[in-house]
């Protein structure tokens, strides 16, 4: 494959609009022709992407006015789901998990990947099985991967338990089963799974780096941190945005990794928003009142995705 | 410089190193426990300290779960529904691309805008009123809800416009004055050249697909429409205590991706790396 052309900031990828041209008649009708033709390559996909996604996006925000439930009447109730979130002890214990999950497992994870692509640009012999390695949890089926993990972080019997037992005396966590440490059980888990991808993705952004500015960096005495932090990072922005949007994105939706190795428990310590639409929706039918937990959803990770666009907006300026 | 010398460069090599391998074992171990645990007898999964070896080897496991698992119809579901699904979107995904990335036409950008604008919206938004839509056209409970799940996707359209505005415009500007339509020079110049980002596409969209487990979970309540991953869950649900049996099966579900993903890598790696770079 050919290398994408980089190192520029179009980070939408629009190629250049096309010259004016002076409106005369046999223009307007090719034009009229080549939207036409134009269309007609979009629609196949673009009519499933409308039905399928826009619609029941749009759907989502009437149905969360409503009281819709398994009788399938919805009734207009105006903001009163929104009303009943605001005391909803189940919710704040979603939304709170939530954000605890995102607290960790985005820092985490672009810290680690980062780690993870810098070692493999130092091209060490070996670095492509170690790619290999590191992306392969990414592939892997959520439910076989809960089902090691569980088996793994099983408090008495467990591996990970034994080896902690070398080094502590006295009380192991209990992971899974504990109400203190489910969640970082699966923030643990979520991150080995997905840092192979943001390795990937920040080492097509490490091959963005020019060499010169290290060679320059290098012969002005500044060390390997100096150069890392003043040479390296710069030069990763667009990557580091793209990476940051998509973990955030994928941190706040979080929901099979949580569903198949704790259903959210015990009790409701790892329950997340995910779940609690998914509750609320497919096993209380209450429809309308899930739709308004999934709204909460949808603005916080299209507000985050905003903010954090918005950011790298003035910091490119 | 002190850190110019070769001694003590070669010592850092000699970290680099150590500390890669490290992260390789421990990133693997969960896989080579999995294996090895798959091949042990099942009151020898959990002993201390950790068995690395299975003594004897237990094949057995491997014959057994045939009998006790319906793995010959999950994989044929999944199968099913993964061929459509890449299918689909490969096809269309790449024919859209054309049209986003090789054609000039109003409304084009603010339509690919709204493409992109929604890698933003998580599925587990609208999972409900699509839920509902799906149901009214009786197609719950079938495999085609989750063909229609997967197959229209925001990301095949992606990745192939970035592959395609690689490609020269003068190439697709030749064939159109040698009086080509557009439609023959996406077939005919355009398709026969992005073969490496169709393969991407192909192989990346494919694995998504049999690595599913929310889709079908919703969709899919009758046994015989079970995929792999359903059949798995359900597998460790009614198979609790037998460990090594779990490990057998999970080794299963993933053995075929496994396949794919040593032979295809390259075509993963760089499909990944396209949708990054100018993301």
């Amino acid at each position: 494959m050919t290398t994408p052309v980089v190192g520029n900031q179009r980070t939408l990828g629009f190629s250049q609009p096309a010259p004016q041209q002076p409106l005369r008649k046999p223009r307007t009708s090719l034009k009229l022709r080549n939207a036409l033709v134009g269309w007609t390559f979009i629609l196949p996909n673009f009519l499933g992407f409308a039905v399928l996604t826009l619609g029941p996006v749009l759907a989502l925000f009437y149905f969360s006015l409503t009281s819709w439930n398994i009788f399938g009447n919805a009734e207009w109730v105006g903001l009163e789901n929104f009303t009943r979130l605001v005391e909803d002890k189940s919710f704040h214990k979603a939304l709170g998990n939530t954000f605890y999950y995102a607290a960790l497992h985005i820092p985490l994870t672009i810290v680690v990947s980062l780690c993870l692509a810098l070692l493999l640009n130092q091209k060490l012999r070996g670095a492509a099985f170690f790619r290999t390695v590191a992306f392969f949890p990414y592939i892997t089926s959520i439910v076989a991967v809960a089902v090691v993990w569980n088996m793994l972080f099983s408090p008495e019997f467990g591996p990970i338990n034994q080896f902690l037992s070398l080094f502590i005396d006295g009380d192991l966590p209990g992971w899974t089963v504990s109400k203190d440490w489910a969640m970082p059980a699966v923030i643990i888990v979520g991150t080995w799974k997905d840092m192979g991808y943001y390795m990937l993705l920040f080492l097509a952004g490490l091959q963005t780096v020019p060499g010169e500015l290290h060679e320059a960096a290098r012969i002005d005495g500044a060390n390997a941190w100096q150069r890392f932090w003043n040479v390296t990072l710069p030069c990763l922005r667009p990557t580091m945005f793209f990476v940051t949007v998509m973990v955030t994105i994928q941190s706040f939706k979080v929901f099979d990794l949580i569903l198949v190795m704790t259903d959210g428990g015990p009790g409701q310590s790892s329950l997340v928003l995910s779940q609690y639409i998914w509750q609320k929706g497919f096993e209380q039918f209450e429809l309308g009142y899930a739709s308004a937990v999934a709204v909460v959803l949808f603005l916080i990770c299209i507000s985050v995705t905003v903010v954090q666009f918005l950011y790298n907006k003035r910091k490119e300026a | 410089m002190a850190a110019r010398t070769s001694p003590l460069q070669r010592s850092g090599r000699v970290l680099l190193y150590a500390v890669m391998i490290v992260a390789a074992a421990g990133i693997m171990l969960p896989f080579i426990w999995m294996v090895v645990s798959s091949l042990k007898m099942n009151n020898q999964v959990f002993t201390a300290p950790v068995q690395w070896i299975p003594d004897p080897v237990q094949w057995r496991n491997y014959v057994d779960i045939w009998a006790k698992a319906d793995m010959v119809t999950w994989v044929r579901n999944t199968l099913i529904v993964s061929v459509a699904v890449t299918f689909l979107q490969v096809l269309t995904g790449s024919f859209a691309a054309y049209g986003f990335a090789k054609m000039r036409f109003p409304g084009r950008d603010a339509l690919f805008l709204l493409y992109i604008g929604t890698i933003a919206v998580p599925w587990q938004s609208y999972m409900i009123p699509q839920f509902q839509m799906i149901s009214g056209w009786g197609l719950n409970n079938t495999l085609f809800a989750i063909m229609l799940l997967q197959a229209f996707g925001a990301f095949g359209v992606f990745l192939m416009k970035q592959y395609y505005e690689s490609i020269p415009d003068s190439l697709s500007e030749a064939a159109r004055i040698d009086g080509l339509s557009e439609y023959g020079i996406w077939a005919r110049i355009i398709l026969p050249l992005s073969v490496p980002a169709l393969a991407s596409l192909t192989i990346i969209t494919f694995v998504q697909t049999w690595n599913d487990y929310l889709g079908p979970l919703i969709y899919l309540r009758d046994r015989p429409l079970w995929t792999i991953q359903l059949g798995l869950q359900s597998f460790v649900g009614e198979y609790n205590a037998e460990h090594a049996l779990i490990m057998t099966g999970s080794v299963l579900s993933v053995l075929p991706i496994a396949l794919i993903f040593f032979l295809g890598q390259r075509y993963f790696v760089e499909g990944i790396a396209t949708t990054g770079v100018k993301g």
